[in-house]
């Protein structure tokens, strides 16, 4: 169920995933794009997202070790507006810290389609990139940006915590200047996305969209 | 409705907003404070209100059902609930609410029943973390409404009412009238409660991030979570309003009411908070009625002898 | 050791022995033996505890090797047992029931190189890799470059370089 405005493209999605009574307890809706509400308004509220950025860290990867020297006294995040979140619906910033394998990237499709739009996707290292060292692995995803949309890449391998708030600073010149619009990419481009996701995730156990 | 009605409820609205953006900064403040303690610049004191704007303007939400939705909406009419039948300022007609037609013991069920409302909503979220948070948050208020409510009935005793303004308006005129002069043993009692109430440090275990993920609110998101945080700084403030009238002689002005809460909060939550380590659940619940729930106690018994 | 070893030969068929270290020892067992081997020198002699399991791909000779790792706490003597098996029909019995961590490490084995051990629980289970439809990734057979480059999107503009060719031009250019 969606608050607020009126739906207006409703093509169903079969969830082929689940068993028959698991059907219902998701939605099978695809998610739509949004419009800002207006110039002026929509340039505060970027402001204030920008400055207010709750983290989701993924941290399967061996960058989550670079993302905790930042909540130290040494680095403090804080100060940025910076504040890790436990839970993907409340978080709005998704840190993907380091490689994904075909197991680890269901996960984080998952957990990103749980996030709340307007969301924003900061891949560490350079194995998000291009597959870093284990390019060549039967088991690591080259690029994160043909599963989910990704706002900004930190390179390195991995990187240094000065590098991942030089990052997050991009991310907030980039969420002002109103580019940082992945939800909507992800609305827009959304077979194409659940195709490719398909295509390495064999066994497709989980609903087309869930919340 | 007549013009005396709306002439109240202008005033309620107007103190409601006063009292809001004064606990937003509060908590924003206390942010700062404890960021300092620990050696760090923390968030700028203006975090809270960046919080909520963004949360309000989050663009999708998802309901789990009626109740669902029907938590936060009980969370914050128990915060607005609370504060609205306190007397802010002694002697103002501003700030002086509802409290002519309740009670402290009204004031009491209202600090319940939001609880009781966002365990109802957090249940049919469906997560399984939000029953854990639930249970443990309802075991550990059980246990500080204890001492609370023993040092409250302390105070009915040695002031023979129930009204708060009436206990307000019996502290008045020296400072040696303040009941944490006249009657030490419930205000201790009562202040070691509001320790627990205020979720801070060593009993923050119910909605700390990084215990099973923030408790209660696991599910809650976009405009229910910044409906809580509104809650949580309004609720935190009438709280502190609350204690300030019953031990610390009340507010004749809004300055002394921002002074007087404002110490309130760092000498007794946040000065304990950064100084001790968190509780585990069953641990605090021990505490709570161990030694404070004494403490209670002896001072209704003192109070009765005199 | 080698009293353990003189007693052992009695009962079982071992081909190689070698000593690596001074507290590390290694045999060759029977694939037939192996799991009486095991249970004898569990029970008899206080190799009580299995370190871990693990296998090797011989491509050339049509061979996996698979390693028991045990550990004598008594003693503080690893002993390696070694068994080799055919690689086409690579089935082993499982030794679930004298270990029941080693349900892991069989598991973990089936799903890599596709060595079969009947009766054990879960075997069919996924480990790591969930939903695996090529053959087991471990197999030398398998080649990860190609798998990779048809299922990942690789990034157009990586180079690379043969290890031992580059790092002969950058540290002996006059030999071009």
């Amino acid at each position: 169920m969606i608050f607020g405005k009126k739906r207006k493209v409703v093509t169903k999605l079969e969830n082929d995933g689940l068993k028959a009574e698991e059907k219902e307890l998701f939605c099978d809706l695809p998610p739509r794009t949004y419009k800002g509400l207006g110039k002026y308004v929509e340039k505060f509220l970027n402001w204030a997202r920008a400055n207010s950025l709750w983290i989701l860290g993924f941290g399967t990867g061996c960058g989550a070790i670079e993302l905790r020297p930042l909540m130290t006294a040494r680095y403090d995040m804080f100060r940025y507006g910076i504040a890790p979140r436990p839970t993907p619906r409340q978080s709005s910033v998704f840190i993907i810290g380091g490689y994904a394998s075909i197991k680890t990237i269901k996960r984080i499709v998952r957990s990103y389609e749980q996030m709340q739009s307007p969301k924003f996707v900061i891949a560490l290292g350079s194995c998000t990139i291009n597959g870093g060292m284990y390019w060549d692995s039967y088991n690591t995803v080259n690029r994160i940006d043909y599963y989910i949309p990704v706002d900004i890449y930190i390179a390195g391998c991995m990187p240094r915590p000065e590098a991942i708030i030089a990052g997050f600073e991009a991310l907030k010149k980039r969420i002002i200047a109103g580019k940082a619009e992945g939800a909507n990419k992800y609305a827009e481009n959304f077979s194409w996305y659940k195709a490719n996701q398909k295509k390495i995730i064999k066994d497709w156990n989980m609903p087309d969209y869930n919340w | 409705m007549n013009s005396v009605t709306l002439i109240l409820i202008g005033n309620a609205i107007l103190s409601l907003f006063l009292i809001t953006i004064w606990g937003l900064t509060l908590n924003g403040m206390v942010m700062k404070i404890v960021a300092r303690v620990h050696g760090r610049f923390g968030p700028p004191v203006w975090q809270p209100f960046l919080d909520i704007i963004k949360n309000n303007a989050k663009r999708t939400m998802i309901a789990h059902g009626t109740m669902f939705f029907l938590g936060p909406v009980f969370r914050i009419a128990s915060g607005i609930g609370t504060y609205l039948f306190i007397p802010a300022i002694f002697g103002s007609t501003v700030f002086s609410n509802f409290s002519f037609s309740g009670d402290v013991f009204l004031v009491m069920y209202f600090i319940f029943f939001g609880q009781l409302g966002m365990a109802l909503g957090a249940g049919e979220s469906g997560h399984p973390y939000s029953p854990i948070g639930v249970s443990r948050g309802l075991a550990q208020m059980t246990a500080f409404e204890v001492p609370f409510s023993l040092a409250v009935i302390s105070l009915a005793v040695q002031y023979n009412t129930l009204s708060i303004t009436e206990i307000v308006a019996a502290q008045q005129g020296s400072i040696l009238n303040w009941t944490i002069f006249t009657n030490p043993l419930a205000a201790i009692a009562a202040l070691i409660a509001l320790l627990g109430m205020n979720m801070h440090n060593p009993f923050s275990i119910v909605i700390a991030p990084q215990e099973i993920p923030i408790g209660p609110p696991t599910e809650y998101h976009s405009a229910y979570l910044g409906m809580l945080q509104t809650n949580r700084a309004i609720f935190n403030i009438a709280k502190l309003v609350l204690y300030m009238n019953l031990f610390f002689g009340g507010a004749t002005n809004f300055i002394t009411l921002i002074l007087k809460t404002f110490l309130i909060y760092i000498f007794t939550s946040v000065a304990v908070g950064v100084a001790f380590p968190r509780f585990r659940t069953e641990q605090s619940i021990r505490f709570f009625l161990k030694y404070p729930a004494l403490i209670g106690l002896l001072a209704i018994i003192i109070v009765s002898i005199k | 050791m080698n009293e353990i070893m003189e007693q052992l030969k009695q009962i079982f068929k071992l081909n190689e022995f070698n000593q690596e270290r001074e507290d590390l020892y290694f045999i060759t067992a029977e694939k037939e033996q192996l799991v009486s081997l095991l249970t004898h020198l569990r029970d008899i002699h206080q190799f009580t505890s299995l370190i871990f399991l693990q296998a090797v791909d011989y491509i050339e000779d049509n061979l996996f090797q698979l390693t028991y790792m045990t550990h004598n706490y008594d003693k503080h003597i690893s002993l390696g047992i070694r068994v080799k098996i055919d690689r086409q029909a690579a089935e082993m019995s499982s030794i679930h029931h004298l270990w029941e961590h080693a349900e892991t490490f069989q598991r973990e084995l089936k799903e890599l190189f596709g060595i079969d051990f009947p009766g054990s629980p879960g075997i069919d289970s996924g480990f790591v890799l969930e939903g695996w439809e090529d053959i087991p990734p471990m197999r030398k057979d398998f080649d990860t470059v190609k798998y990779a480059e048809k299922t990942f999107f690789p990034r157009p503009g990586r180079k690379t370089h043969d290890p031992a060719e580059y790092m002969k031009n950058k540290l002996y250019p006059e030999n071009n």
